[in-house]
């Protein structure tokens, strides 16, 4: 049965004194709405101002002595946070969570880099987060001996130099004193003293060293086990695990506990700067060095009192993405007298001797037995060929770029690829679109690749050349020409492949370190043909076909 | 006998009235409030700093004092129309999407000029610059033009 129907017209006495209280709710929701957002607005602008008063709270302690980063990360949560991302989601370790072998993807380095440690184990880089514990277990160090010099890149270290300079120096070495200030002359002394020492030795001194935290034993990032994955350093099984905790690079290492401000602690880069004011090379980018060789030269320069911040921004970098010698013939050496260019760098391991007098050389090649210099990782040096550093930019501002967490500016502490935070890196100077940032960089990067495999074939078609040449019976004294040619190739072609950013650093003299090392390569393999070839004939008084269709000058109309 | 029906009626209505006025008080004082703790009267003012209330435009503000242009233009000068209707219009426009933007932290970074706010640049350089650029205006109204920023970009700031 159906109800009957309201009639519209007829009114409800009822319904119209309803209207009144429905406006009135609906005014009412609308008036919790607007007060909801209202306080949303001012709680978020409240917090706002909040980050913008507080940078920091210093609820730990954090000295000289705190290489252990926990701590630090108490009172810079943001920064920490960053740091620990270079992991990665979450921290990978064992045997087959390394990454992918380099010497897999590209055969041809096994013979590059014959008899020589790389040719067992060369992996793709992982963040900073890895690199004490994948150099913990790299085949380099389970396998041959390496020096103590290894340390200074890959653990939080100045500590123990501090430590063992001042037992050298006969100082206090009680984690009062280390704790008292940085004493850059006893970290440089202890530096000298352990750089040619075992890396397992130096590793342990690491170990025993305080870190700033005595009561707690976990490290932030896992360390690597004692001789890696088959237990052993240099070949010998290990016996005793090492007692103590060990970390990466940490906060101390480019931070003043107390000022929080950027600095240097390396040695090597101390050490090297100095070299580089000192020498005549022109350094454009580096406007403190220039200023300070217009000084009075009283102390040598210190970068931590001479360079600008935005100077100290691409140092704490230089500090280790570089050029160096670390092997045990001699204490670790930053190639920086003569300049900052690849040939300044090859000029200095040309001109130097070893402490028994001989002759410089990183290590004979295992095929033609050619006296090489191995390349490290020379992204600073590369970089301050580029456009980028003779513009302003700094490592930091690419690879550490700003991020904007509320009302507060962090610089990101997960140091990765531009690539990956395209935005906030690039875009703040290019105002172009990400896309097409992108596709320039990966063009760029591509052209070196391919560059690079072309260099390649030219080494692998040399070193075919020399050793047929030593078949075919040329002497030693006859190759040796030929060795020399090979070092400056290998040098060349190693300087781009083994620096890690595909060319990105400076497009143009890559290409150019590149073009040479072709250039040196097919020199070599030329004249190692010629040791096993007939005398080439004369070509004095060839005939060559002259120019058709024009006019002599003299037959000419004169005007 | 039943209770008299005016005492019944009026109370329920008070209440309602109540119910509507003390939020709406609560709304207003709460507002007020947020207003001024926001410096929201520095919004309605030709005062640079206020573009660097919450910050976001820090780097902007820092460059514009080195520029050519710190002297003789200030934010407002380049970034609002001079036609008093469109600036209030236009400043109306972007301070909700500004405040929209850094509220709910969604927004490109570094930040982007917006077309409609590239216009009224535009116009702001030509009403400078106007005769000194006349030769390269389009002959009709609307026509096709080459932005000024396109080539001078960073005279303001960077």
């Amino acid at each position: 049965m159906k109800t009957p129907k309201q009639i519209p017209n007829e009114p409800d006495p009822k319904r119209g004194g309803d209207r009144s209280p429905r406006a009135l709710f609906g005014v009412f929701a609308m008036t919790v709405v607007a007060t909801l957002l209202v306080t949303w607005v001012l709680v978020t602008m409240f917090s706002r101002k909040q980050e913008e008063r507080q940078r920091y709270v210093r609820v730990a302690e954090v000295d000289e002595v705190s290489t252990d980063p926990e701590p630090w990360g108490r009172n810079w949560p943001q920064q920490f946070d960053g740091w620990k991302a270079t992991a990665g989601d979450a921290f990978y370790g064992g045997a087959s969570a390394m990454p992918k072998s380099k010497l897999e993807d590209q055969p041809w380095l096994r013979r590059l880099y014959a008899g020589y440690a790389f040719s067992i184990d060369y992996r793709e880089a992982r963040g900073h987060a890895y690199m004490l514990y994948d150099q913990g277990v790299t085949e380099r160090i389970t396998k041959k001996p390496q020096a103590g010099a290894c340390i200074h890149c890959h653990a939080s270290n100045t500590v123990m130099y501090r430590k063992v300079g001042r037992e050298a120096m006969g100082q206090p070495t009680d984690v009062a004193s280390l704790a008292a200030e940085f004493d850059m002359p006893a970290v440089i002394r202890g530096f000298q003293e352990v750089s040619q020492r075992p890396y397992q030795e130096v590793l342990a001194l690491v170990m025993a060293a305080p870190d700033g935290t005595p009561d707690e034993n976990e490290p932030v990032v896992p360390q690597p086990p004692a001789g890696g994955f088959s237990g052993e350093y240099a070949g010998e099984p290990v016996e005793a695990a090492i007692e103590g905790e060990a970390h990466p690079v940490a906060c101390i290492d480019c931070h003043d506990p107390e000022t929080m401000r950027i600095r240097v602690t390396r040695p090597g880069f101390v050490l090297g700067m100095r070299a580089l004011a000192e020498g005549d090379a022109e350094v454009p980018h580096l406007p403190s060095v220039e200023r300070w060789r217009r000084g009075n030269r009283e102390t040598p320069y210190d970068p931590n009192a001479d360079a600008s911040r935005r100077e100290m921004r691409s140092f704490v970098c230089g500090q280790c993405h570089v050029e160096y010698y670390c092997a045990n013939k001699d204490v670790l050496e930053f190639p920086w007298a003569e300049g900052l260019t690849m040939d300044q760098a090859e000029a200095h391991w040309e001109a130097k001797t070893f402490p028994d007098g001989s002759d410089f050389y990183d290590w004979k090649h295992g095929e033609t037995g050619a006296r090489l210099f191995k390349v490290q990782h020379p992204e600073f040096e590369l970089w301050s060929q580029g456009v980028h550093a003779q513009s302003g930019v700094a490592c930091a501002d690419c690879h550490m770029p700003y991020e904007r967490e509320g009302a507060r500016k962090v610089s990101s502490h997960n140091v990765q690829s531009p690539m990956e935070t395209v935005a906030a890196s690039c875009q703040t100077c290019h105002n172009v679109d990400e896309s097409e940032l992108r596709t320039k960089v990966d063009a760029l990067q591509q052209r070196t690749v391919r560059m690079t495999e072309r260099a390649a074939e030219a080494m692998t078609d040399m070193l075919d050349a020399i050793l047929e040449a030593r078949v075919a019976g040329a002497t030693e004294a006859d190759l040796q020409p030929v060795l020399e040619l090979q070092r400056k190739a290998f040098w060349r072609l190693d300087y781009i492949s083994s620096e890690n950013s595909k060319g990105f650093h400076a497009g143009q003299e890559s290409m150019r370190i590149l073009a040479e090392s072709i250039d040196y390569s097919r020199r070599a393999q030329t004249a190692a043909l010629r040791l096993r070839s007939p005398q080439a004939p004369s070509i004095e008084g060839i005939e060559t076909e002259p120019v058709l269709g024009v006019t002599d000058r003299d037959a000419a109309p004169q005007r | 006998m039943t209770p008299p029906h005016s005492d019944r009626k009026t109370s329920p209505s008070t209440a309602r009235a109540l119910l509507v006025v003390v939020p709406l008080g609560v709304l207003v004082a709460l507002g007020l409030f947020t207003f001024v703790y926001g410096e929201g009267h520095a919004y309605l003012s030709n005062d640079p700093n206020a573009c660097t209330n919450c910050h976001v435009m820090q780097e902007q503000f820092d460059s514009w004092i080195a520029s050519s242009h710190a002297r003789v233009a200030s934010c407002n000068d380049c970034h609002l129309p001079h036609h008093p209707l469109g600036k209030w219009v236009t400043k109306a426009d972007n301070g909700f999407f500004h405040s929209l933007a850094f509220t709910t932290d969604a927004f490109h970074e570094p930040i982007r000029i917006k077309d409609r706010n590239r216009r009224v640049t535009q116009d702001a350089c030509l009403y400078c610059h106007g005769d000194l650029a006349n030769a390269l205006l389009p002959a009709t109204a609307g026509g096709d033009v080459v932005s000024c920023m396109h080539c001078h970009g960073d005279v303001g700031h960077r």
